[in-house]
């Protein structure tokens, strides 16, 4: 499988997301420059964590116009796996492949912490090996991840199951206590229509090694390994 | 005719005797943009007129040292063909100025001379001096140098890894920003900052050159007094994003082989950067002022050479290699322009438009600011501050109250409001961060780990300037070595007030003196700091800071230990000697408002065995967590040991400390903060062989309780004294420091 790892001028958790599916997966994976124009013969593509034009504008405001976007959607238009972490969370909002957009976190301040996440759907490529209703503990990293969407948008969210991952409390309770940012219906994760456009705002990319703290974000990049495995022995078998 | 005269020598900051010496140097008087060269080369702050020939007496050898002071970093080996390149640097009157920006630039500052140096930087870690946060004006610039940190480090993607802080009212005038950058290269990929080869044109990258910052490095060089605002401009703006371009395009530019030379742009602008990379490789360096880029229109010469802003780099490049370097910048969309040449005369040459401007020799401007062996004396008042009026202070709280009291006190409490706003994991290495002894972070590709620890107790060093920075050395070192880690290499930061006052020039003459001692009798080099002098306000000093950065080197990065108890039944050995040493305490501090003693006596030898004990011990898996001992003493100590667990308790029973300095016994048993003791946690089969050692080492070891239990229980003598809920003891710890940032506590 090849990782493409999207490198937009002020990414900085492009390396991180590199190193998880090539190091610790042993996966292929490649950078593409944000000025690019094709993700070559990438089977996944991460938006990856950070700053990506400074965003003294808005988050990824400005990376929605860089050339490798067109790509980007043209890939995920066709149903194949787009993930989006923190900053590049933000930039799918930013240019409508995932509706919403992000507010400051509500006490207006930067959170760097280990938080839980309950996984609310399964049946997308970045999700289908775990179990619904399963605890993940992910580090957050951001100033902007206080997830709105409007009341009829989330309403549609809701009822069609493309709430992905909520916060939550260590044994899967999901409360305004365990919401680090105030998003609405404490939303840390969606995914598109078709389901293949996952984006969030933990960093599953930074618990992939125990001895980070975490390794329960490998679990997203084994659904993806393991839901294009089976794509290919499908197309393999003539089906 | 000369426009130079009594007034204009004042607002550049130079003395008489200074402007004979520029004449002399220069066979004739110099004109004003010549002047303002000198004005800020020569200042304090670039010059360490004052500091150098007390320096000069660091140890800053040895086998591991690829780079000593004198470049943009230090940089020690660690094996594997890669170097540490590290350095601490203080921004600390921009961040009174202007809190945000002044600590934020700080970060941008240091950042720049470690990737200068060929080097990726992988973690930062900041040493910061507020005023008490029971004072809004405190409270406000601690939240602003935090959101500024926060705001650069974060953006930039460098990991704010650990630090320290502490409150005292000496800084509450003239705060402490001091920020430690640590980066890693291939020896060979290392650069120097210096010009070669004639004809060799030079380049100016990144950010545009506009009127900010003018003349910062003389400000920097002056104390405070009531007319702050108007110096507000003499502080830059950051731009983080800007930064990161700049590190990403510099360290591409690197690989290619073409540059010769690379010099940031920090204090004193294109004057530094063009004279020292002409100095240090005994060529010249012409520039043409029109060529550099410029946000804003009618810039005199004076004010582009002068300007100090953000974010711009000088490189020198191989003759006929430009276009790989400005093919790398085009792809990060900078400004890569040629604005001069080396050149075989040894002068620095301005030129506006072809005409020179300025004129003057390298080694004038970098090497030859004057050197003072400034006077220096005893303060009056020392054998005062040294004696505790232990009579008549008695114990006001019960200790368990007192214990309590600690653990909320705003230098004890839990930094986690600080640290939650930097992104510590960013890069996925970090394997230890802020509120553990040394902040620790794996290096990819091989199987080692480097420990960093910045420390430095003004209190000890107000108290005693000799043996205040011996601790803070010790300390330091100590830290890392809790983690596993063997020292390495050292940087400092030596904050200190106005260095024309005799007894300041003391302070700072027998710190240097006792940090050289410390540093050759636990063989760790200096590679490189910072000074920074006049931090005084309406002519009060802050209490004498030097903060002392260490790092030390895990061979094996799963052997990382970390100050929490991992589990229950494990036995508690603690090292060392209580000797109930109260004076410069914690508690003398927060319980009785008093600075007095003297400070914890230190033996340098049994310090370096206690090191090698702890380093040794972290390698073989023979204990499971170390803690030094320091503010607050064993009681504070043995709680932060509990502290961030799965609720593992303790419960000790020690014996009464050896002395008591005229304190009752219990006190200065609880909270005396004797040096180079550490509290280990070890399992019950191997406890034998680790007392063993210690014995064989000759450092006094003894078990004195196990962990485990829903409490911290403390007896002294056998007589149980604090016996505390540990979700109690820990809640106040946690809550501490909001609690007198929210203005609640008192």
């Amino acid at each position: 499988m090849k990782f493409a790892v999207v490198v937009f001028p002020g990414s900085n958790c492009d390396h991180d997301a590199y190193h998880a599916a090539k190091h610790v997966l042993g996966q292929d994976a490649k950078f593409v420059w944000h000025k690019e124009t094709s993700l070559g013969d990438a089977d996944v593509v991460i938006l990856p964590g950070g700053f990506s034009h400074g965003d003294y504008l808005r988050t990824g405001a400005i990376a929605r116009f860089s050339p490798v976007m067109a790509a980007v959607r043209q890939f995920a238009d066709a149903g194949r796996p787009v993930l989006g972490v923190c900053n590049g969370f933000q930039i799918l909002l930013e240019c409508g492949m995932l509706p919403g957009a992000m507010l400051r976190n509500r006490d207006l301040k930067f959170h760097c912490a280990f938080v839980h996440v309950r996984v609310e759907k399964t049946d997308t490529p970045f999700t289908l090996l775990a179990t619904e209703g399963q605890v993940l503990k992910l580090p957050i990293a951001h100033g902007e991840g206080n997830y709105y969407a409007a009341p009829e948008v989330i309403k549609d969210l809701e009822a069609s199951g493309r709430i992905v991952f909520r916060y939550a409390s260590p044994e899967g309770e999901v409360s305004d206590d365990s919401n680090p940012n105030g998003s609405v219906n404490d939303i840390a994760g969606i995914c598109s229509e078709q389901r293949n456009v996952v984006g969030l705002m933990p960093h599953p990319e930074r618990a992939c090694e125990h001895a980070m703290g975490s390794s329960d974000g490998l679990l997203l990049f084994e659904s993806v390994v393991k839901s294009l495995a089976t794509q290919s022995t499908l197309q393999a078998v003539g089906k | 005719m000369s426009v130079i005269d009594a007034a204009v020598l004042v607002r550049h900051g130079l003395k008489p005797d200074e402007y004979d010496r520029i004449v002399s140097l220069l066979g004739r008087e110099p004109n004003l943009t010549e002047l303002g060269l000198f004005s800020v080369m020569w200042s304090e702050h670039c010059s360490y007129k004052s500091s150098r020939v007390h320096l000069r007496t660091l140890p800053t050898t040895g086998p591991r040292v690829l780079q000593g002071p004198g470049e943009n970093a230090g940089a020690v080996d660690i094996g594997d063909g890669l170097a540490a390149v590290f350095k601490i640097e203080s921004h600390n009157h921009p961040s009174f100025i202007e809190p945000y920006q002044g600590a934020a630039t700080g970060v941008g500052g240091i950042i720049r001379d470690i990737f200068t140096m060929g080097a990726r930087p992988i973690a930062l870690l900041d040493a910061l001096r507020f005023g008490p946060p029971s004072e809004p004006r405190s409270r406000r610039i601690l939240q602003g140098v935090v959101r500024g940190i926060g705001g650069y480090g974060n953006s930039i993607g460098i990991p704010t890894v650990g630090g320290e802080v502490m409150f005292d009212e000496t800084y509450s005038g003239n705060p402490l920003v001091n920020v430690f950058c640590l980066g890693i290269a291939k020896h060979e990929a290392l650069v120097k900052g210096r010009a070669s080869g004639v004809g060799n044109p030079v380049y100016y990258v990144g950010a545009k050159t506009g009127r900010d910052g003018i003349h910062g490095a003389t400000m920097a060089s002056a104390e405070f007094d009531d007319k702050l605002d108007e110096k507000r401009p003499a502080v830059q703006v950051g731009d983080p994003f800007m930064e990161k371009l700049l590190l990403e395009a510099c360290l591409e530019v690197l690989t290619t082989d073409a540059c010769v030379g690379m010099q940031d742009m920090g204090a004193a602008g294109l004057s530094c950067a063009t004279s020292e990379t002409g100095s240090r490789g005994e060529v010249g360096v012409e520039i043409d002022v029109v060529l550099v880029p410029q946000r804003e229109t009618g810039m005199t010469p004076y004010e582009i050479m002068l300007s100090e802003s953000q974010e711009r780099m000088l490189l020198i490049v191989k003759r006929g290699r430009e276009a790989d370097v400005e093919r790398v910048f085009e792809k990060w969309d900078l400004h890569a322009v040629r604005i001069g040449e080396v050149i075989e005369e040894q002068v620095l040459r301005v030129k506006e438009n072809g005409v020179v401007v300025a004129e003057v020799p390298n080694r004038a401007l970098a090497d030859e600011a004057p050197v003072y062996k400034r006077p220096f004396h005893e303060p009056a008042n020392r054998r005062e501050l040294q004696q505790i009026p232990a009579g008549e202070l008695q114990a006001v709280q019960k200790p368990q109250d007192a214990f309590l009291t600690l653990l909320g006190t705003p230098t004890i409490a839990s930094k986690r409001w600080i640290f939650e706003q930097y992104d510590h994991m960013v890069r996925t290495n970090t394997i230890a961060a802020a509120g553990a002894s040394a902040a620790v972070v794996r290096v990819k590709g091989t199987q080692k780990a480097l420990a960093m620890s910045v420390d430095g107790n003004g209190r000890f060093v107000q108290l005693d300037p000799r043996q205040g920075a011996k601790l803070a050395l010790a300390e330091a070192a100590r830290n890392v070595a809790c983690a596993g880690g063997a020292p390495i290499g050292a940087t400092n930061c030596l904050n200190f007030g106005n260095p024309e006052r005799p007894e300041i020039m003391w302070q700072f003459a027998e710190a240097v003196a006792g940090l050289g001692e410390a540093c050759r009798a636990l063989d760790i080099p200096i590679t490189g700091g910072n000074v920074s002098l006049y931090n005084e306000t309406d002519g009060k000093a802050i209490l004498p800071t030097p903060v002392i950065g260490v790092v030390g080197l895990i061979e094996d990065a799963t052997r990382t230990l970390t100050r929490k108890f991992p589990e229950a039944g494990l036995d508690i050995v603690v090292l060392g000697e209580n000797l109930g040493e109260l004076g410069g305490s914690e508690y003398l501090k927060s319980i009785h408002g008093l600075v007095r003693g003297v400070p914890p006596v230190l033996n340098l030898e049994r310090e370096a065995a206690v090191q090698r004990l702890l380093v040794d011990w972290a390698a073989r898996g023979l204990v499971r967590s170390a803690h030094d001992c320091a503010e607050g003493g064993l009681a504070v100590t043995l709680a932060e040991c509990c502290f961030e667990t799965d609720g593992v308790g303790a419960d000790v029973d020690v014996a009464p400390a050896a002395g008591d300095g005229g304190f009752d016994r219990l006190t200065a048993t609880l909270f005396g903060e004797s040096a180079t003791r550490v509290v280990v946690s070890i399992a019950a089969g191997q406890t034998a062989e680790v007392l063993a050692q210690a014995a064989a080492a000759g450092v006094p070891a003894t078990r004195i309780g196990s962990t485990g239990g829903p409490a911290v229980r403390i007896s002294v003598g056998g007589a149980t004294v604090i016996d505390c809920a540990l979700k109690a003891a820990e809640e106040r710890w946690a809550t501490g420091l909001e609690a007198w940032l929210a203005g609640r506590a008192a």
